[in-house]
């Protein structure tokens, strides 16, 4: 993909989404020459690539537990992780046949997405195609992919919230249930990113339905995360702040995803600045706070020094209130029907009440791109520089990665791995701060 | 990574390398669910070209049919420690595997002759990325029967059961999905 820069017809151009006829089309423009064919080549190796690793996660979650592991003992972070492996490994394979049939369609001549074009008076000689085949194929990707990246998130979350709230989480079970009932509805929603392409209005009802329907596990999530946090005794360290931060965005995100969702109210909001909002939100800077909160939090694993926590703090606000100013103001400005991907909306009256709003939007997004420098420096200084860990569990938590020497060897433990005895949320327990999952079930000990 | 800091308990557990051929044939069924799906899809528009299917496929499917046996006799012969029962019918697997092959080129070039080209989008093009995606899953067998082929014809080679068994799984699938895709091009194409 980075060599597609340097060919001199330039890096592929038809968008993220590459839709046919555009993509298909040599003649298009200099971004669907060879540039595309690279894009398209790269996707491929990158599909295979997260197949194997997906298939490893599954395989090494289901078989190769350690003694006493059952799987409601799992962490839900592992849970995750599995979630988002059974997606990923049931969802790229489509969009790998749909980058295949593109890919014939480009260099053998085939018409699988093309059909009566004519570019400049020429009549080019494909039938028979249907360029919205390739949007089903790509969004059956398209949807799971959105949860592919978010799970993980959700799973880290977890965990930090529980750890830095010294409270079991709330809902163990129904957060399994929701992370379930996500990963099957992620595979039956597709085309309400189709709607105003011809979708039959009755299919797209039924679509709108089972959207709406994900709004059931996510609002269990966002209960139990909230719970979790209710009357605990919070330490805001900059993990806790990014996982705060990932649930507000969350809720911001996802509200306005009930928006979009509804086909009729789609026909007004499709590709305006509202789905930019609704689309950064939730699934760009939602899940970028869920790995910020993850990298602190398991940083003093990785390399056994901490964060520096000053620039931590300032990182975090900055940018939640910076993601705020950014992508607030668009949701009014697709309310009104400005478009998204124009360069310049001056030719437009309607719009130019928005060229202040525009300003702004710059502004604040040039500093908080200037903050994630910060983040950026802050990570690779503290590898080097930061301050030393002394302890090797240094946030008190219960999960096996901190039962390791705070700079593992080879195999994280000497001789035999640990044996697990308890689920990994027993905080705050019989007058204990904490109970780790190795150690064995007390006579009297309390159930929670 | 040592193995004896893994603490499996061994009953019952399938073996994670079983385990995770499952979860590949899974994903690969994935792969011809999108593209059947969008055959079916594509067969119902006015437009649509259906193609006959060359009578040499069917004796393409004899010899993969026949191969998922002899590499199942080749499994048992090496469990039962017969070396040279597993070497020939080893063999026998891998030139059924090639044949396969040559017979699926064989019939792409027939196509081709009665001027099914990659002109248009009808059942022709799907065939031909369709089954010709399925033969790369055969050739990606077929090369890996050739090195446990090879290690079976070396002197101090070992081979574990588990790979052969997982060998076999793969190869099985591959069988049974080109059955599915024969079948599914017979009865749909026309």
């Amino acid at each position: 993909m980075l060599s597609s820069i340097f060919v001199h017809t330039g890096p592929a151009s038809g968008g993220w989404t590459t839709y046919p006829p555009l993509s298909a089309l040599r003649q298009a423009g200099d971004g669907q020459k060879i540039g595309t064919d690279l894009w398209l080549i790269s996707m491929a190796l990158f599909i295979v690539s997260s197949l194997l690793g997906g298939l490893n996660y599954i395989s090494t979650i289901l078989n190769m537990r350690t003694k006493g592991m059952s799987m409601t003992r799992m962490p839900l972070t592992i849970w995750a992780m599995f979630f988002t492996a059974v997606l990923g490994v049931l969802s790229f394979p489509v969009l790998l046949s749909g980058a295949i049939l593109l890919l014939f369609d480009r260099n053998l001549g085939t018409s699988f997405y093309l059909s009566d074009i004519v570019i400049n008076g020429e009549i080019l000689p494909n039938e028979g195609g249907s360029a919205i085949l390739y949007q089903h194929l790509f969004w059956f990707l398209g949807h799971p992919e959105v949860y592919i990246i978010l799970l993980p998130a959700m799973g880290m979350v977890s965990e930090i919230l529980s750890v830095n709230s010294r409270k079991p989480i709330f809902g163990y079970m129904a957060m399994l249930g929701s992370m379930f009932a996500i990963c099957i509805l992620a595979f039956l929603v597709w085309a309400h990113h189709m709607f105003v392409t011809g979708l039959n209005p009755f299919l797209g009802s039924v679509f709108v339905l089972l959207t709406l329907l994900i709004a059931v596990p996510s609002a269990s999530k966002v209960f139990n995360w909230l719970t979790t946090l209710w009357r605990g005794n919070i330490r805001f360290t900059p993990a806790t702040l990014f996982a705060i931060g990932f649930v507000s965005l969350f809720i911001s995100g996802g509200l306005t995803g009930i928006f979009l969702g509804n086909s009729t109210i789609d026909i007004h909001l499709h590709d305006t600045m509202f789905v930019v909002a609704h689309f950064h939100i939730v699934m760009g800077v939602a899940s970028f706070f869920g790995m910020f909160a993850g990298v602190h939090h398991w940083f003093p694993k990785m390399f056994g020094r901490y964060m520096n926590n000053t620039i931590a703090y300032i990182h975090f606000w900055v940018t939640m209130v910076g993601a705020y100013l950014i992508f607030w103001p668009m949701h009014y400005q697709g309310l009104a029907g400005m478009p998204r991907r124009y360069l310049d909306k001056r030719g437009w009256a309607s719009f130019n009440q928005f060229g202040d709003t525009d300003k702004m939007i710059t502004v604040v997004s040039i500093i908080v791109f200037a903050v994630q420098l910060m983040f950026v420096f802050n990570f690779f200084y503290s590898i080097f520089k930061g301050r030393k860990v002394t302890t090797k569990n240094p946030w008190g938590a219960n999960t096996l990665e901190w039962t390791t020497e705070i700079n593992p060897g080879h195999g994280n433990w000497d001789g035999e791995i640990p044996e697990v005895h308890r689920w990994p949320y027993d905080y705050s327990k019989d007058g204990r701060d904490f109970i780790p999952q190795t150690e064995p079930v007390g006579e009297n000990e309390s159930k929670h | 990574m040592t193995v004896n800091t893994i603490n499996i308990e061994p009953k019952s557990r399938m073996h994670p390398h079983k385990f995770t051929m499952w979860m590949a044939v899974a994903s690969i069924i994935m792969i011809f669910a999108g593209l059947t799906s969008a055959y079916i899809v594509k067969s119902n528009q006015a437009s649509w070209k259906a193609v006959v299917v060359p009578q040499i496929f069917w004796l393409s499917t004899l010899a993969i049919l026949v191969s998922s046996f002899t590499l199942e006799l080749a499994i048992r012969s090496f469990k039962q420690g017969v070396m040279h029962w597993y070497r020939i019918m080893m063999t026998i697997t891998v030139l059924l595997g090639a044949g396969f092959l040559v017979l699926q080129w064989m019939g792409f070039t027939e196509l081709w002759a009665h001027q099914v080209t990659f002109k248009g989008s009808g059942a022709g093009q799907f065939l031909y990325v369709i089954f010709g995606l399925h033969g790369l899953h055969v050739l990606g067998g077929v090369v890996t029967l050739i090195i446990l082929l090879l290690k079976a014809l070396a002197v101090k080679q070992r081979t574990s059961v588990v790979s052969l068994q997982v060998t076999g799984m793969y190869w099985h699938f591959v069988d049974a999905l080109w059955i599915y895709l024969l079948v599914f091009f017979v009865l749909i194409g026309k």
